[in-house]
């Protein structure tokens, strides 16, 4: 069970990174380059869109 | 000298199976992620889908996520996370009966599971479209 919130957008998207990757991709060193992309677009994203919501608390 | 080979080079074409193969591989992966590759000898790959889809799911369930499917239109939104959740196949019906088809609206996660568990399945239906790409030749 995951209790913390990074921590379920972590697992969330190091999983569908590694399924998209290897759907994707065909090697070995594409996939993790693209694996690694995905990865960090899906955290930053999220990273960021939580930061700019934060001044609809406010 | 050279001599030349008389055996086809190994394309993907060369590797298209007939019909009912790529059928069945579709039906298998419908019931269990991975089972369509295994099924076309693509173990290493089978394998891993089923390990990261499962994964997927299972943390899904530990969350307290809903396992219901709700037929109409009047909330297409159900419908279509409902539908996802049961492509996933044998691990959604497993789960069902193992009680865990109610889950906890009250719970932290609950959000968060029903997103785990929704994605699993509708990720399958890609993994199902790659081994059907795979049985018909187009893909290596």
């Amino acid at each position: 069970m995951i209790h913390s919130h990074l921590l379920a957008l972590l697992a969330f998207s190091a999983l569908v990174a590694a399924v998209f990757a290897v759907l994707l991709r065909d090697d070995a060193r594409s996939r993790g380059r693209f694996g690694a992309w995905v990865f960090a677009s899906f955290v930053l994203s999220a990273v960021l869109l939580g930061w700019l919501m934060t001044g609809l608390t406010r | 000298m050279e001599t030349q080979s008389t055996e086809a080079p190994k394309t993907p074409e060369t590797l298209a199976r007939p019909l009912p193969v790529a059928a069945g591989a579709c039906l298998l992966g419908l019931l269990l992620p991975g089972a369509g590759h295994v099924l076309l000898g693509r173990f290493r790959r089978g394998v891993f889908f089923l390990a990261a889809l499962l994964a997927l799911f299972a943390l899904g369930v530990s969350m307290d996520a809903r396992l219901t499917l709700r037929i109409g239109l009047d909330d297409p939104l159900a419908l279509v996370i409902g539908l996802g959740q049961l492509a996933v196949g044998l691990p959604y019906l497993a789960a069902r009966a193992l009680g865990f088809a109610a889950g906890d609206p009250r719970a932290a996660g609950f959000d968060y599971g029903v997103t785990f568990t929704a994605t699993a399945g509708l990720l399958n239906v890609l993994v199902v479209l790659d081994a059907m790409d795979v049985a018909l030749g187009r893909k290596a």
